[in-house]
């Protein structure tokens, strides 16, 4: 990989669906090993910038990169460095934790992945469910075996979509350890989230999105200097007002 | 195709294996129950081929594509509609599978249903009215393009439908009208001039009489003539429904 690789790369992309403008000329760069908040209040564009970073959705115009390559034109290499986790806690009800894994494997061209599989389960304090039906787990649970999907291909860049709405206390600290410990291995992630002091804690740079358009991208302190803030909350809450 | 392609059509077929009571034996029950109306109710009538044909023996590869047909589109279309309304074809989406792939996985998924179902109908058949069979390779060409015709429907309906009710509606007022009004439990010659037009417009009819001769050696048209036509409408359904993937069509709008 060239040493100019942007982990993810958004270039004035445009994206409309009938009577609503998503994203309005975006352009956005997260460098490899970030840690990355993309904020913004509902309805800002956020889940749709994700969508077209993960090929799910077609931008009208504009070029996404992940790790170089680009979704559309080079869609098998950009999916294979991402691994993304959607918001909704969906799954298969055919199959049971390890089946899902094994065929989420599968997918990415990974035939013999268990042992990778044993890890992130264990990482996860998923082992003694890895024979369970995914109807059977909690929602907790479910939202991890997601996390998990995301990454038994081992991507580069991991994008979380508000991974701890719904989720109690305990499974949060769990989750924000390990992937904490994913970015200090390596891994560049992006999350959306509504819980504000948890990507103060965590990013190091963060962008806002407001109707569509992007009105922020900064590091934390630069931001806060900014809007003369004293935290995150409150800048995002000034830079939301003016929406207003 | 690659392991991505293997592993889709894998869970495909694992997926209707594990509720293979509801999957292959159900059809079974219905088909058999057919049978045995139809050959009881229709067997003192005259056979549409003559003497040499009992009505059952004519009745038997009618009922076995007919079941091949629905099973195959039933498993491509309910599977695709199920992934949509739960959300989870996100993970088919996520990863780095073509189009093509994508397609031929469903599509294969689907005619091993499909065909699975045909061989027991057959076998329990054959154990009740006798084994039938004169011509093999026919037999099996027109098992996997009726199968793999009735797959591609199953991926259109799948990729259109946004709920059950509409998945509901291609299997009431496309699928059962085409399999039914197809010859399966007549021969097309009986029918009145404009019926017996309409029947040579219907994919399904060529498939059931190709398929037919395979199995008792008579047919209503050559069985050729129904290698090209059902070949030539799953070669161009393919190319059909290639090109709607491509765009992105309801699945990647």
């Amino acid at each position: 990989m060239k040493g100019d690789v942007h982990a993810i790369e958004v270039c004035d992309v445009r994206k409309h669906y009938t009577g609503v403008q998503a994203l309005q000329k975006v352009d956005l760069t997260v460098e490899c090993g970030e840690f990355f908040a993309l904020l913004g209040p509902n309805g800002a564009g956020k889940t749709t910038l994700i969508n077209l970073l993960a090929g799910l959705v077609r931008p009208d115009a504009g070029v996404l990169r992940v790790m170089g390559h680009d979704v559309v034109r080079d869609f098998r290499g950009a999916r294979r460095a991402l691994g993304v986790v959607p918001q909704e806690l969906v799954f298969d009800p055919f199959f049971s934790v390890r089946e899902t894994l094994r065929l989420q494997s599968g997918y990415f061209g990974l035939r013999r992945n268990d042992d990778w599989i044993d890890e992130v389960l264990d990482n996860l304090q998923l082992t003694n469910k890895a024979d369970v039906n995914m109807r059977a787990l909690s929602g907790g649970m479910k939202r991890r075996v997601l996390i998990a999907q995301a990454l038994v291909h081992r991507p580069p860049v991991i994008i979380l979509d508000e991974p701890t709405a719904g989720v109690d206390v305990a499974l949060r600290q769990t989750l924000w350890q390990f992937v904490r410990r994913l970015n200090e291995e390596g891994h560049t992630i992006l999350l959306t989230t509504h819980y504000l002091e948890e990507a103060e804690a965590l990013c190091r740079r963060v962008a806002v999105l407001r109707r569509g358009c992007l009105v922020a991208c900064d590091t934390l302190e630069g931001l806060l200097r900014a809007r003369q803030a004293s935290s995150l909350e409150e800048a995002f809450v000034d830079l939301v007002k003016e929406e207003a | 195709m690659g392991v991505g392609f293997r592993t889709l059509a894998g869970k495909e077929i694992l997926r209707f294996w594990k509720v293979s009571l509801q999957t292959l034996l159900a059809p079974l029950v219905s088909t058999l129950l057919y049978l045995v109306v139809f050959a009881q109710v229709m067997g003192q009538r005259p056979s549409p081929y003559g003497s040499s044909v009992s009505y059952a023996s004519f009745l038997v590869p009618g009922l076995v594509m007919m079941s091949m047909l629905q099973n195959a589109f039933a498993n491509s279309s309910s599977s695709l509609v199920q992934s949509k309304v739960t959300g989870n074809i996100v993970f088919v989406l996520l990863a780095p599978i073509s189009e093509a792939e994508f397609l031929g996985a469903y599509v294969m998924a689907s005619m091993v249903r499909g065909v699975l179902v045909g061989m027991v109908v057959w076998l329990t058949a054959s154990f009740f009215f006798g084994v039938q069979l004169h011509a093999l390779v026919w037999v099996l060409v027109f098992c996997l393009l009726a199968t793999s015709l009735a797959g591609l429907l199953g991926v259109l309906a799948g990729i259109w439908a946004e709920k059950f009710d509409q998945m509901a509606a291609w299997q009431n007022f496309l699928i059962l009208p085409l399999t039914f009004l197809s010859g399966a439990f007549y021969s097309i010659h009986a029918l009145p001039g404009p019926w017996r037009t309409l029947s040579r417009f219907n994919p399904f009819f060529y498939a059931i009489d190709g398929f037919r001769y395979g199995l008792i050696g008579a047919s209503d048209v050559a069985p050729m003539t129904s290698l090209i036509v059902v070949g030539s409408v799953t070669l161009a359904l393919s190319w059909g429904t290639l090109v709607l993937l491509r765009s992105g069509w309801r699945l990647r709008p």
